[in-house]
């Protein structure tokens, strides 16, 4: 331009140069803007149930959740990106839960469900999981059919727990190993009426039967779930004069069965297996707790007897003020899967996040011998710590516990497949 | 269904025993409650849907100063007296405002605190469950009764449930107090001209109500876990009793509770899968025979 039309053109020059500082402001601003996006967090869902009865699921195992995330994020997060948690409470509906699953994924822009609701939600966020092809990791459902069922299996969810069939397979044969050894032969149950009590206790019997065919159950009770007096039920009890007894009863509802029979010295004549005993909350809250009851490991933490549990246990303890529950530890297990899945993939894709999960096997203090397995072809974990001993009163409540045998539990659970058709 | 069973037991005197007890034990219980329930419906024409919640209260007043004081006698008084206080405050301020409205406006105040006392209870005492135990000067082998079993802190329950039931009934029969009771059920518009200050009998109803579920939930603590909203299952069968043995009759709620608790202990061994079943039957087989209830006075 010749100086006579930059002269002549004032405004075109202030618009060129306007134009150039907006342009170069825009780069200066947007350059954080970009390395923001490089650190974008990967949103992770959690329905869960943080109030009512059973708050105390939700609250324990976001804790053990928390104690892996909390590492994973602390060392960097996947290349710099850090999973942030979206915790959601479906009050123990799995209405609820369905709904809060779907606004996680399609409104609070979460990539993955880490699904830590109880059974019937669980089957309430898997069909969410099945219909939005999100990845899902069910974390606290132990019914066995979530997994086993080729019509309900999908190949985006997986379940990081215990499982219904290796609990009644390993409980079965200790209790037959015991009822053998001390001529046990007549039994009865006393368990909470719902899906969980019923189907829990049926398998149960199932197994014991098998492994001591001589038993002879003499009668059943089936209290309500909560139903706060068990006289009439611990009175029947005593009528029928069982040399054993089984029950699947949990939480509140134990502690008051306990309490209540104590008073009738139910446990001094009868032997009582209690699936659900060996769990920190129960034990902790029963005041008169009678020696010699059998349970399975919920969650303790001499078993395995290993420092690396002992020290997750004190860990636990010392960041929460309260002791680790079985939901705490399968949560727990869940994140390592997940943060281990991202760490081998290098990716939150869901699709190969899945694709490293099956199979993969894992370091764990919960492992019976140290790791834990995602089996490929159910999508489901095995060789976690599973095992049964006797209480006494005071810590460790369980000093030993007799391991499952994972050989034996594999075998069953593969026959018990092929005997509902789930091959 | 076993009736065999049945018949079997009530052969044996050591059955009979051990289950007419365990009906005892569990019809006075419900008395406890029902009783309160009966009486504020008696006196008042209302229906305290947060009955159940005194019972919870109770449970949880017991449990802390029993944890403070080691005494289940001091647990006991405290926590009857508490739920007391908290019945006359509850019906001074709240429910005396809608006893002439619509009964649902009644049933949303009450509900409004089943909710309000269950969040509270979750706020002091957590959300988990939690356990008195049994005091020491229970923790004893069962008592033998003709070859029957029966729980000496249960025999002690039974007792003090009859003493407190006694003590009712003599207060609303034989004192003054119970005369201008009964008056202000039978028409307060009288009784109120009178000069009796029915407003503070009012009160003294809830306040009373109040007490005997607070002491059925302080009773019941040690060999009940208590969690927040552990009111509703009460709440249901202290209804179920009422209905049975008349809203309004204190005799009428011994009579139902006994019964329910005799239906519950029996029924477990000849119809186990059908208990509750028979207890909501027999309710409506009352209800279409006397509609008014055992005991109840016909409308």
């Amino acid at each position: 331009m010749s100086k006579n039309e930059k002269h002549q053109n004032p405004i075109a020059r202030r618009r060129f140069l306007q134009g150039a500082t907006a342009l170069g402001g825009a780069a200066a601003l947007g350059f954080p803007m970009i390395s923001r996006a490089q650190a974008k967090t990967i949103k992770v869902g959690m329905p869960t149930i943080l109030s009512g009865r059973v708050a105390q699921l939700g609250i324990s195992s976001r804790n053990g959740m928390m104690m892996e995330l909390d590492k994973f994020n602390a060392a960097g997060g996947l290349g710099g990106r850090k999973i942030e948690m979206v915790v959601r409470d479906s009050k123990g509906q799995p209405q609820e839960a369905a709904r809060v699953s779907r606004e996680l994924i399609n409104s609070d822009g979460c990539e993955i469900l880490f699904d830590c609701e109880a059974s019937s939600g669980a089957f309430a966020v898997h069909e969410v999981a099945r219909d939005l092809g999100v990845l899902c990791i069910h974390n606290i459902s132990e019914t066995s059919s979530l997994s086993a069922d080729p019509k309900i299996r999908i190949p985006n969810a997986f379940r990081v727990t215990r499982q219904g069939v290796h609990d009644s397979i390993a409980g079965g044969s200790y209790a037959a190993a015991v009822a053998k050894a001390k001529g046990l032969r007549k039994w009865m149950t006393c368990s909470p009426d719902y899906a969980y009590g019923r189907d829990t206790t049926a398998q149960f019997a199932e197994y014991l039967k098998l492994f001591y065919p001589e038993v002879e159950m003499v009668g059943e009770a089936w209290p309500k779930l909560f139903q706060p007096d068990y006289t009439e039920v611990i009175t029947k009890i005593l009528q029928a004069k069982p040399q054993a007894l089984y029950s699947c009863l949990w939480g509140g509802d134990l502690t008051s069965y306990i309490d209540q029979g104590n008073i009738y010295a139910l446990f001094g004549a009868t032997e009582f297996f209690a699936v659900n005993m060996a769990d920190y909350t129960t034990l902790t809250a029963v005041k008169n707790l009678p020696a010699g009851i059998h349970s399975g490991n919920r969650y303790v933490k001499t078993f395995p007897r290993t420092p690396a549990n002992a020290a997750w246990a004190d860990a636990y303890r010392a960041k929460y003020k309260d002791y680790p529950t079985n939901w705490s530890w399968e949560a727990a297990t869940g994140m390592r899967f997940l943060v281990a899945a991202m760490k081998k993939t290098n990716s939150a894709d869901g699709k190969k996040l899945a694709e490293a999960l099956r199979g993969m096997k894992i370091e764990s203090p919960f492992g019976a011998d140290g790791t834990i397995t995602m089996r490929a072809e159910d999508q489901t974990t095995i060789g976690y710590a599973i095992g049964w001993g006797t209480t006494i009163s005071k810590e460790p409540y369980i000093p030993e516990v007799k391991a499952g045998d994972w050989k034996q539990i594999l075998e069953l659970e593969l026959d018990w497949k092929k005997r509902n058709n789930y091959l | 269904m076993d009736p065999a069973a049945l018949a079997e037991c009530l052969k044996t005197t050591s059955c009979v025993v051990t289950q007419v007890t365990s009906g005892l034990i569990i019809g006075m219980l419900l008395f406890l409650v029902a009783a309160g329930l009966t009486l504020i419906f008696g006196v008042l024409k209302v229906v305290n849907f947060t009955h159940g919640s005194f019972y919870m209260l109770g449970a949880y007043l017991a449990l802390s100063v029993y944890k403070v004081s080691d005494s289940f006698s001091l647990a006991v008084v405290c926590a009857g007296a508490g739920v007391a206080l908290f019945g006359l405050v509850f019906e001074r301020l709240f429910m005396s405002r809608v006893y002439g409205s619509n009964v649902l406006m009644q049933l949303l105040v009450c509900y409004a605190f089943i909710l309000i006392l269950d969040d509270a209870v979750k706020l002091i005492w957590g959300a988990e469950f939690r356990s008195m135990g049994m005091p020491a000067a229970f923790q004893r082998p069962p008592i033998l009764l003709a070859g029957g079993v029966v729980p000496a802190f249960y025999l002690f329950l039974i007792a003090i449930a009859l003493a407190i039931g006694a003590i009712l009934w003599l207060v609303i029969t034989r004192t003054r107090i119970g005369k201008k009771v009964r008056a202000a059920a039978h028409n307060p518009t009288m009784t109120s001209a009178l000069g009796i200050n029915t407003g503070l009998i009012y009160g003294a109803v809830f306040a009373a109500g109040g007490l005997l579920a607070g002491l059925a939930g302080a009773l019941a603590a040690p060999v009940r876990s208590m969690a927040p909203g552990m009111g509703v299952s009460i709440l249901i069968e202290s209804f179920i009793v009422t209905v049975i043995g008349g809203m309004g009759s204190i005799g009428g709620a011994l009579a139902g509770s006994l019964l329910i608790g005799l239906i519950r202990s029996f029924g477990s061994i000849g119809f186990p899968l059908f208990t509750e079943g028979i207890m909501f039957l027999f309710m409506a087989m009352v209800l279409v025979i006397k509609p008014s209830g055992l005991f109840g006075k016909d409308v």
